[in-house]
This record gives structure tokens, sequence and C-alpha cells, in this order.
């Protein structure tokens, strides 16, 4: 399951004896319980991704006996409320404070951003479950973060290729005036236009206004040949929603997985047709997806999301790090620590998938529509695709 | 912009507004007439959206879980205005705010408990669910049409029950003096226990009423207090005229600012209250 | 502004001297957790210079500002703005030019809200406060809505000799501990001179300020600039923290809160909004290591201050030290 490329840990080795620092093999008690700082969005308009996260990565590590590398697990969960204002302090908190070996989250790319401020000031393992903020893996890269998730313009800009393939040459984009935003309507733009595309009009919304009406209205002036939306949780369930009974569903709407996922019940018939391009889809045929499906049902009552999956996801890349390093977090095995969660090889729901140099997924991105209430998958977008990683010095 | 795209978009601020009318009618009414800065009226709000989800897992008609729903919040509305709120009223204005700024914190958690952090929508009653073709690519679904059929009867039978009933007319005199009311022999406490749990009903019958066309999961208060205190601050604190007026004000100014301006529309608001109250320091109408 | 009773007076200092002593000897008390409730200290210490700018404003002078944070979060972007990439800013240069333009944008905000007043000056401020939100969040600036880090603290040095690393953690902690107790004294002493006692009077009766004849409105704009500016400097120490800037901290929620610590603490002591600052985040915090729900105790408890302690917290302190019952400060 694990392979290691040899290279890289002498690679990391030596970084790490030429920065001086004996290795303690072993130093800290074995039998002492790893600390995983789970510092996610328990309240406030997230909370459901946050709950989905948790409860992936510990059925993960339930998976390997409730335990990483022959030691017992003790989760600390913080709330981070969403809220960036905090996302530093709180990052501290369970560094600083709880003192735990690993710190994972979070949803929100501003507090995500704080965190990994924390983590580069302090050295601390970060992963990131979710939050897509592109600067992460790109300039702030650094050999202690690692992102299981997906950067905002990799599910995007597959798709730019899909609407061109399909006859597209006039396309509005909109979204939320914010980081995601914008680096999502730029991923879609960017494989757009490369191929001849041509981006009409793109259309922010100040930041979560979910009153469409008047965009809807300039859109079906503008009369595209397709729409590419970005809008998450709320606010993509009343987009499409709006979208369908202002009557625009002759325009095709595209978007990326966050359009539907986890929203596609409440939008009932107005999803019907949607497109939307993303690194997992629920109805995934493979074995691997079936089966955690199946046990992240019976885990936590819930049916399983694309969260869920990038919960499992961190706690098989802990298991791997943890099981290179056969639990020993001291400072001494860190490198070798790194190395083996950089060169891991995920089996993940969502297909296997490696880390770029940059430690963001290399993955596939998987094209699906919704088809009679239905998110079918109609095949990948884009195989094995990496984020460039622009501005990260590593990679 | 050709004229038919200025009048749809007139359309669609009107609409907007006439929406947020309902939902800042009970504040203004909390505020013009017990003087509470009631900071949990976006709570309610929520209430009523979440309890017609809620009630509509069991009954079939939308129209039956609204009406279902409304005499629950007015319940939690009088027991919040009996237990609490009633002890401040000689108090400072901040005092409220602080009491009703916890009371966010209880509800939002009380939300989470009771229905968990997941998003829901609800359905378009069936007859409602068409549109009506404006445009060779555009069409105007007739549930929002209905909403703001509701909304402007509901504003002028606000007007009419304040301005010439006699429950109006202690509902005026209660706000301007309250110990002469009392003096008149009219239960104080009652009367204000029944407008505020009528504040709580407008703010859940708004959710309830725009549950179909918005999306329902926590937080959502929230959103709603800001825009709210917006509308009944440019109206003129207490004013149900003034509300109205705010409201359409604020619908237009948000739709043609994301038409005309996009890259001011997240000042638009602000920039129209903020102009508002400088040239007009006590509202449009106080 | 009345004399605190000398044996109140005596309770604060013993605490500063404890808060003064605590890094020595916080490692006995809590062998696990000293580091990071020294962090903790020094973010409420901050935070607490904030509260107590804002009780000048609500307090003192009757100015319930709802935009109070945007002057906070002002504070820290200048330092990230004027921060070079890949040095250290001089803190003798950047501490001054951010304060002096929160200093003229909190007059600009003041001299056009000060003409409304009551709920309509909350909802003007409120209004300023989120446009300077969204003119961080929307604008690329300094990182839009992801922030923007500070990637070295300011030096402090003179003739290029280092005085001070704000890197260390120890000492920004005294940094805190310093403007806390600065700003605190400042503003007595500001409360004791004829200026302060008008903004007080204000406060009181604007009406029977006029008629002395004073320009309530000339004083009640620099009272709102002193405010804004030590929020502003506030900001700036807790930019200096974390190095990280983000809107959020320019939002209505973190004025709210900040509102809420000063009403907690107890309107118009000066002492009480800090000793606020102090009651809401340890409260939070303690909540948040019991229950996943710790929104409930903490609401339950804010309703249950308001009920039980008219004036606050500090209203509180003042009655049980003071032989009088009807002890009011700021009047």
């Amino acid at each position: 399951m694990t392979r290691i490329s040899r290279r890289s840990v002498l690679q990391a080795g030596a970084a790490f004896a030429a920065a001086g620092l004996v290795p303690t093999r072993f130093a800290i008690g074995q039998t002492a319980k790893v600390r995983v700082g789970l510092m996610l969005p328990y309240s406030g308009t997230y909370a459901a991704l946050g709950e989905a996260i948790t409860s992936g990565l510990k059925m993960a590590v339930n998976a390997r006996g409730g335990k990483l590398g022959g030691r017992e697990v003790e989760y600390i969960l913080l709330d981070d409320e969403s809220n960036p204002g905090k996302g530093p302090e709180n990052a501290s908190k369970l560094i600083a404070g709880d003192k735990v070996d690993f710190l994972v989250g979070t949803v929100h790319s501003g507090v995500a951003m704080g965190m990994a401020k924390v983590a580069t000031d302090t050295g601390a393992m970060l992963i990131i479950p979710n939050a897509g903020v592109g600067a992460a893996t790109g300039p702030l890269c650094a050999p202690n973060i690692f992102r299981t998730s997906f950067s905002n313009w990799q599910p995007a800009y597959p798709m730019g290729k899909v609407a061109w393939d399909r006859g597209m040459k006039n396309v509005v984009t909109i979204s939320w005036k914010y980081g995601a935003g914008e680096e999502q309507l730029g991923g879609f733009e960017e494989g757009f236009t490369q191929l001849g595309g041509k981006i009409v009009k793109r259309i922010m919304l100040p930041f979560p206004n979910e009153e469409f009406q008047a965009n809807l209205t300039e859109i079906a002036s503008l009369k595209p040949d397709g729409v590419f939306a970005f809008f998450a949780g709320s606010g993509a369930l009343k987009f499409v929603k709006d979208y369908a009974a202002a009557g625009l569903k002759s325009i095709p709407l595209m978007g990326t997985g966050f359009l539907t996922d986890g929203v596609l019940a409440g939008q009932g018939a107005a999803a019907e047709g949607v497109l939307t391009t993303l690194h997992y889809a629920d109805a995934l045929d493979t074995p691997e997806n079936k089966k955690f499906r199946a046990e992240f049902k019976a885990f936590s009552g819930k049916e399983a999301d694309v969260y869920a999956v990038q919960g499992y996801d961190s706690g098989q890349l802990l298991a791997i790090g943890m099981d290179a390093v056969k639990g020993d977090t001291a400072a001494g095995s860190r490198a070798a620590l790194i190395a083996a969660m950089a060169a891991a090889e995920i089996r993940s729901p969502r297909g296997a998938f490696t880390l770029s140099k940059a430690h963001n997924p290399v993955q596939d991105i998987y094209l699906r529509q919704v088809k009679n209430g239905q998110e079918i998958v109609l095949g990948v977008a884009h195989k094995a695709l990496a984020d460039p990683a622009k501005g990260c010095k590593s990679a | 912009m050709d004229i038919w795209f200025f009048l749809i978009q007139v359309l669609n601020g009107i609409q907007y507004g006439l929406l947020l009318f309902l939902v800042a009618s009970g504040l203004t009414l909390i505020f013009g007439i017990m003087g509470i800065i009631n900071l949990a009226h976006g709570s309610f709000y929520m209430l009523g959206a979440y309890l017609t989800f809620w009630l509509l897992q069991s009954v079939d008609s939308l129209l039956l879980a609204i009406v279902l729903a409304l005499p629950i919040s007015a319940v939690v509305g009088y027991l919040i205005e009996a237990l609490l709120v009633r002890v401040l009223y000689r108090r400072d204005h901040l005092d409220q705010v602080l009491l009703t700024y916890g009371l966010i914190l209880i509800f939002n958690e009380a939300q989470r408990m009771l229905w968990g952090g997941d998003i829901h929508g609800v359905k378009v009653p069936a007859a409602l669910n068409w549109s009506i073709p404006l445009t060779d690519s555009l069409s105007y679904p007739v549930y929002r049409i209905a909403i703001s059929a509701v909304c402007a009867a509901l504003a002028v039978g606000m007007y009419f029950v304040i301005q010439r009933t006699r429950f109006g007319m202690w509902i005026r005199a209660g706000a301007s003096n309250r110990d002469m009311v009392a003096a008149l022999g009219i239960n104080v406490k009652l009367l204000f226990g029944a407008v505020f749990a009528l504040g709580a009903v407008l703010a859940a019958l708004s959710g309830a009423i725009a549950a179909p066309i918005s999306s329902i999961g926590p937080g959502m208060g929230d959103t709603v207090l800001i825009i709210c205190f917006v509308v009944v601050v440019i109206g003129g604190v207490g004013s149900i005229k003034g509300a109205f007026l705010g409201a359409l004000l604020i619908g237009l100014a948000d739709t043609f600012g994301k038409v005309l301006a996009p890259d001011f529309a997240s000042f638009s608001v602000y920039a129209v209250m903020a102009v508002v109250l400088l040239l007009k320091p006590r509202g449009l109408f106080a | 502004m009345s004399r605190l009773p000398r044996s109140l007076s005596i309770l604060l200092s013993a605490v500063i001297v404890l808060l003064a002593a605590y890094p020595f000897f916080g490692d006995v008390l809590f062998p696990n957790k000293h580091a990071f409730l020294m962090q903790k200290l020094t973010g409420i210490m901050i935070m607490a210079v904030m509260a107590m700018s804002l009780d000048l404003l609500v307090g003192v002078a009757g100015l319930v500002s709802m935009g109070h944070a945007a002057f906070f979060g002002l504070g820290g972007y200048m330092l990230a703005m004027l921060s070079p990439e890949y040095s250290a800013a001089n803190l003798w240069v950047v501490l001054p030019a951010a304060l002096v333009v929160v200093a003229i944008a909190s007059a600009m905000v003041g001299y056009l809200s000060i003409r409304t007043s009551g709920i309509y000056f909350i909802m003007v401020t409120l209004a300023f406060g989120q446009m300077g939100f969204y003119f961080f969040n929307d604008s690329k600036v300094a990182g839009g809505s992801d922030g923007a880090y500070i990637m070295f603290k300011p030096a402090v040095e003179i003739l290029g000799v280092s005085l001070l690393n704000l890197g260390d953690k120890r000492t920004l902690y005294y940094v805190g501990l310093g403007a806390l107790v600065g700003v605190y004294l400042l503003l007595r002493l500001l409360l004791a001179s004829p200026f302060g006692r008008v903004v007080s009077a204000i406060g009181v009766n604007e009406n029977r300020v006029r008629g002395l004849g004073f320009d309530p409105v000339a004083y009640k704009l620099l009272a709102f600039t002193i405010g804004g500016t030590i929020a502003g400097l506030a900001g700036f120490l807790a930019a200096i923290q974390y190095g990280f800037v983000n809107p959020a901290t320019l939002s209505w929620h973190h004025s709210g809160e900040a509102l809420v610590m000063v009403i907690l603490g107890g309107m118009g002591t000066l002492f009480g909004p800090a000793i606020g600052a102090f009651v809401f985040e340890l409260a939070k915090m303690g909540f948040e290591s019991v229950t996943e729900h710790w929104l409930l105790p903490m609401g339950m408890m804010i309703i249950g201050i308001v009920l039980l302690l008219p004036k606050g917290v500090g209203g509180l302190l003042l009655q049980l030290f003071s032989g009088r019952s009807k002890m009011e400060g700021g009047q």
C-alpha cells in the first residue's frame, strides 16, 4: 500500500542533517497517544463539512485498529467557526496548548491560510482536508504542509475543455467575489480560453449575497452558450434553483462539483442536467468507493460525500506516514515522516492518487451530470491532473 | 441597456424589496413600539424556515406547514419576551443588545442540535411551480410573484391595523407613553408580549414563505439580520411606511448595484444607508 | 470620571502584578500549557486594549459604534502593507505611519457619523465598517478574502541596536501588558482632564453640555478619533502576534464581539471592559474545552450576566468595593 521512494528519504534526510539537528530516535515515549488536532468548523454554515471530515478521518484510523504507527490516537477537536480572524490563534492553541503531533484543518480558505502561517512558523505537521486556496500548495508550500483535497484551480480547469468539446464558444462565469471564487473561475477560464473559447462576462457577486435574480436577468440577456458557476453550500442550492426557475435551463449550466454535492436533494428537479467536474463522485463505480460508502454509512449514519472522502484520505495519509516511522513523532524522525507522506500513494475512494512536490494531490478529475435526480459519472475529464503550483519553490 | 432589461431589473428589485420588507417589518415594530433592539430577529426568520422544512416532512402542503409554524413561533416569541426581555424594559438599550446577542448563540446551537448542519431546500408547491416567459430567454417564477403579492397585502394590512384599529392605537400609545397606557387600564405587559410575539411571527412567516426559494442552513438568520437593520434604519425606526420604502430602496440598490457597478456591488447597500443617514440623520420617516 | 475605590485599585494593581509575573511562574502552574496560555493572554490583553478604546466611545461619550473593528483591522493591514516582503519593517516608521492612517480614517468616519445618534449612529458606523471590510475583501491590495502574511516582525532598534525582539513570545507578552496598562492610564488621564470631563458630560446629557457653551460635535469627534486610533494600535499588535491579517478582523462580527466585552464588563468603567475581554475569551476557551456545543453555555452565561449584573462585572466590583451602593463610573 505504501511505497516510499528511497531517494526522497535520502534527500530529506540530508536536508535534515544539514539543518544541524541530531535525530533523537524514540525520544518521546512510544506508548504515549498520538495527538491529532482537528481544527474544523463544527458550528455555522460549514458545520456539516467539518463533521463529515471528522468522521472520515476517524474511520480511516479505526480501520487500522484505532492506531497510527502502533500508537493509540487521541483527538482534540476545536471549532474554528470559519472565522479567519481567529485562525492563527486557534491553530496555536492546538499546537502550543494541546501539543498535537498533527494539525488537521480546515474548510474555509482564509482560516487555512492562518493555519499554514502558524505551521510555517512552528514547523508543525499540517494536513488540509478541504480548503482549496491555491497559495497553500503554491507560494506558501512547505515540507510540513500537505493537502488531501484539491486546489481551487484543479477541479475547474478540466471543465474548460469539456465546454469547448461540447461546442460552446461564449460562456458567462459567475461566482462570489472572494478568493475561492476567483481561483475556480480562473481555472475554468484558463482551460476554456486556451482552446479558443471566449468569456463573455465574468460576474462576481458580493460574498455571501444570495439574491441572484439581477444577474440571472443579465445572463438571459447575454444569451451565452453556457454558464460556469462556482458556489458552495447554501449559495449553490439556491443558485441552481433560481437558475432553473428563471427559465435558463436551455443554457447549459456547468460548475465544479460543489454546485451540486450535498445539496442535490434540496435542489430537486432544478439540478437536472447540470454538468460538474470534481475529483470525486458519489456514484463512482469502483469496489473501493462502494466499500467506503457502505462502511461510512455504517460508521457515521450519514451518506458519504467528497468531504468524508477527504477526511478519510487525511487519515490514510497520517497512517502511511506514521507506519513509516513506526509511530515515532519525535523531531529525529520528522524527515522520514515527511518523506513517507510525500511519497505516499493513497488508495482513495476517489481512485488512487499521489502527491505533487508541492504536496497537493495529483488526481483524476471526473465529469459528472445530474440525471433523474442522481449524479452520474460520464467519465474522466482529466487524467492525473496536477496543480501547476505556481510560486512554490520546492515544486 | 434596453428598456425591457431595465424594467425586468426594476421588477427584480421590487420583488426583493417586498420580501425584505416582510422580514424587517417585525423588527421595526418591536423597536418602534417597545424600544427593544432585537438582534435575535434573524433567529426567528431561521426558526420559521426550519419549522416549515421540518413540518413538510409530515404534512404535504406548504400552506399547512406555514400555518402550523406560525403559532409555534408566536409561543417562542412570547416566552422569550415574558421570561427574559420583560426584565430589561427599564434598562439601557445596550443591555437588550447583549441579551439578544446571547439568544442568537443559543438559537444557533439549538438549530444545530435539532436539525444538524446540513443545508436543505423546500419544494415550490406544484400549483405555483411554473414561470411566465418574459423574453425569449428569461421567464419569471410565479412563486416569486405570489410572495410579492403576500408581502404587499401584509404591508397594507399592517398599515390599516396600526392606523385604524383600537389595537393599533394601543400599540401607538404604548410606544409613546407606557405609563399612560397602563393608567388607562390596558395590560401593558400583555400588549408588549403580544407585540413581541407578532414581530417573531412576521420574521418566521418571511422565513417560511421564502423557504422554497432560499436555502435552509445554519447561520441563515445572521445574514438576514444586518440587511433588516439597514432597511429599518433607512426608513426610520418604528415606521412601517419607512420600512416599506426603505426595503424597496435597498432592493433596487442591491439589484442595480450588481448590474451597473459590479465592482462596487458590495458597497451599494451600505453606501445607500450611509448617504440616507447623512442627509436625514433619523431616517426617511422618523 | 470618579476615582476608583482604594481597595479596588489595589486589587486591580495586584492583578496586573500577577499578569506581569505570569511568565515566570506559569511554567510551574501549567507545565504543559504555559507557552499557549502566554500567547492566549497576550491576545486577550490586546483585545482588552480594543475593548477599552471602545468603552471611551460607548461608555463615556455615549457613541455606540458597531464599526470599531474596522480601525482594529486597518491597523493590522497597515502593518501588512507597509512591511517589505523579504525583510523586517522598522517599527519607528510603520507604527506611527499606521496610527496616522487609522487616525485620519477614524476622523473621517467620525466626522460623517457623529451627526446621527442612537441606533442610527450604530448603523452608520456599521455601514462604514462593512465598507472597510469589503474594501479589503474585494481588492487585491493585501490578499483579498484569503488575507495576507507579515513575514517578518517589525524590528525595534535604535542606532542599529535591537531593543526588543517581537518574535519572542515573552517579549510580545510584555508589549501586550504594557499596552494594556499604558492605554488604561492614558485614558484615565484623558478622562480626568478638562477634555475628558466634557466628553463624559456629553455621554450623560449632551444638551446641557451644549447649553454650557461647548461644542459637543468637536469633543465627540476627538473622542471618536482617539478611540479609533487606539483600536488601530490593538490591531497593529494583533497583526504582529501571528503575522497574519484577514478582512474578518474588520467585520461587524468582530465589532459586535468587542461591544459584548464592553457591556459584559461594565460600560464607562474602563477597567470593566478590559475584564470583559478576559471573561469573554476565557469563558469561551473553557466552554470549548468541555463541550462541542459551546455556544449554548456561552449564550446562557451572557444572558445570566445581563440579567443579574445590570452594570456588568465592573459595576459589580465597584459596588462590592465602595461603601456607597450607587456608584457609577463615567458619571
